[in-house]
């Protein structure tokens, strides 16, 4: 044992003041997260075998091993696939319109036709830095279906008014609305630096060659932003995997379930009824899904970065 | 001449449109009871009053509200400031054996949503016996791995020779990391304080989680409590709103600067 541990420590170099004085400014920081973020992960895949629920949590010997009992329990449950459905929904509409709409603005105020960029930048960003739950509280009032702004606002253009948080069909654009807008403020700060990046020259080329606007933009514009929008790709969907605050605050989970999400389902299975086990295993499926979406992200990647 | 008009319409536009709910808040926040609910929806008070923020202030404890959030958003942000930078000096200056095996494995798992770790995470705090205390919430954001990253790649750039030098003046380890590093990283530890006390602050599933007692709640937790029982009070709640979002809009707009720079290094070369 006494030869192991050594063998460990020369192994890492603990002899060396230089490594101990590195080991000294790490063990804080690395310490906690394996204490408090690595750990709680194993744990939580030990639990998702487990039936730990609220008796349970007074004695934790009181849990048994049910094997995969959780994860047939889930799959055997409409409400999961509901919020799975839901979630997907949301990630797989929200997202790309999310990035889209924070491209175009970038682009738009990337443009040298454009004065006064600072501000507008500053008032395309402002939803970003605002509290989730407190916008959510807002909008819930927004769309209110007689005095709310959204209703207003869409009257002009002829729209009749929507029971938007009322309504199981309209409930989840209500939610991916209010994300977009909360969120494209991020984002369209990348794409200006990624823009800023891709040389003149190559647009001039282009021009002299007689492409047009849109020529240029898929051609020029939209290679040249792959990294970029790779790396956009993934945060905004890892992001909007996790939604949770807004169908809690404006519609909780509902109408008839329309917006329940994983992570709602998550909370409620486990601090609600406190079914912990069963909790720990919706948990896994959002970072298995999670997982594989990076994974195809960065697949699809390589693919179009071969042409 | 006629593009470019156009172009700045849609430009202000779309200004109006992302403003726009925010201008609603603040001004439907100074309306007479009821006021908010008209149509046309109206963004400027014709009776302005205060009284919402008194109610607040007076009737709703919201004095201990903001002191709970402003207390673990501060600790928050000086401890992981610590941490994380103590830990980014020691990735980009010192040579170790598994360091950047360790630091990619620290990368990588920066994919895990946090979710997956509340459930122990709750346990483990429940057995430390800090549910329903400041302390709950502080712990799991003592230390980020994004927080490590931004630090370390800052302090790549600093000159060994900078470290070398205190080296040779017998400064020690710890010296040379407060003294020369700290100093040299300011541009970057604002930046990581700005992004930690702005997430620390709007935070809500945790805290939701680690304080159920009404005189522990954060800003974001009292006000989707107070939604439950006020929904028909617009007026009450967006004054509420109001006092949530004002004090991360006021340290962004101090130092929008270091928060851009932020999100560009994440961005870049994340």
């Amino acid at each position: 044992m006494k030869s192991l541990v050594h063998r460990v420590l020369r192994r890492i170099g603990a002899g060396d003041s230089h490594v101990r004085a590195a080991w000294m400014f790490l063990t804080p920081a690395l310490g906690a997260i394996a204490i408090f973020f690595f750990l709680p992960i194993l744990a939580a895949f030990v639990m998702s075998f487990t039936d730990f629920d609220i008796y349970s949590l007074g004695d934790w010997s009181r849990a048994r091993f049910i094997g995969l009992r959780n994860y047939l329990d889930l799959l055997g449950n409409p409400l999961f696939w509901k919020a799975l459905k839901n979630t997907f929904y949301f990630v797989l509409v929200g997202g790309p319109l999310s990035i889209g709409v924070s491209l175009g603005t970038a682009m738009l105020l990337n443009s040298k036709l454009v004065p006064l960029k600072g501000f507008f930048r500053l008032a395309y960003f402002t939803p970003v830095v605002t509290t989730l739950v407190a916008v959510a509280v807002v909008w819930r009032y927004i769309y209110h279906p007689r005095f709310g702004l959204m209703n207003y606002l869409l009257g002009f253009v002829g729209i009749q008014p929507v029971d938007w948080l009322g309504d199981p069909v309209w409930a989840m654009p209500a939610l991916i609305i209010l994300a977009v807008w909360k969120n494209f403020g991020y984002n369209m700060i990348i794409f200006i630096a990624g823009l800023q990046n891709i040389p003149e020259e190559l647009y001039e080329a282009a021009r002299i060659d007689g492409a047009s606007t849109w020529q240029q933009f898929r051609h020029i514009t939209l290679p040249m932003l792959a990294p970029t929008t790779l790396f956009v790709g993934i945060i905004t969907m890892i992001g909007y995997f996790q939604f949770f605050a807004e169908p809690y605050i404006m519609t909780q989970g509902g109408p008839l379930n329309s917006t329940l999400s994983i992570v709602l389902l998550m909370y409620r299975e486990g601090f609600r009824t406190w079914e912990m086990g069963y909790s720990a295993s919706i948990a896994f499926v959002l970072f298995l899904i999670v997982f594989l979406g990076t994974l195809v992200q960065l697949r699809t990647q390589r693919k179009v970065n071969l042409y | 001449m006629r593009r470019r008009i156009s172009l700045y319409i849609v430009v202000v536009a779309i200004a109006g449109l992302t403003l726009a709910p925010l201008l609603w808040m603040i001004g439907a926040s100074f309306m007479q009871p009821g006021a908010a609910s008209s149509f046309p929806p109206r963004f400027i008070p014709e009776n302005p009053t205060l009284q919402h923020y008194q109610t607040l202030f007076t009737r709703m404890n919201l004095p201990r509200y903001l002191l709970n959030s402003a207390v673990i958003s501060a600790s928050i942000t000086l401890i992981s400031l610590l941490l994380n930078s103590m830990a980014g000096f020691a990735f980009a200056k010192y040579r170790f054996p598994g360091r950047d095996s360790l630091f990619r494995t620290l990368l990588a798992a920066m994919i895990i949503p946090a979710q997956v770790t509340m459930l122990p995470l709750f346990l483990l705090l429940k057995q430390m016996g800090v549910i329903n205390t400041y302390l709950g919430v502080i712990i799991p954001g003592m230390a980020s791995i994004f927080g490590i990253f931004l630090i370390r790649q800052y302090i790549f750039s600093i000159p060994d020779s900078l470290i070398e030098a205190a080296r040779m003046d017998g400064a020690s380890d710890f010296r040379i990391y407060w003294s020369v590093i700290l100093p040299l990283a300011k541009p970057i530890l604002v930046t990581l304080a700005i992004f930690t006390f702005m997430g620390a602050w709007n935070d809500f599933l945790w805290p939701l989680i680690v304080l159920t007692r009404d005189s522990m709640y954060t800003l974001p937790v009292a006000l989707a409590n107070l939604m439950g029982e006020h929904v028909q009070d617009t007026e009450l709640m967006m004054a509420g709103s109001v006092l949530t979002v004002l004090p991360v809009l006021v340290v962004f707009l101090a130092l929008q600067k270091y928060y851009i720079r932020g999100i560009l290094i994440g961005g870049v070369k994340g």
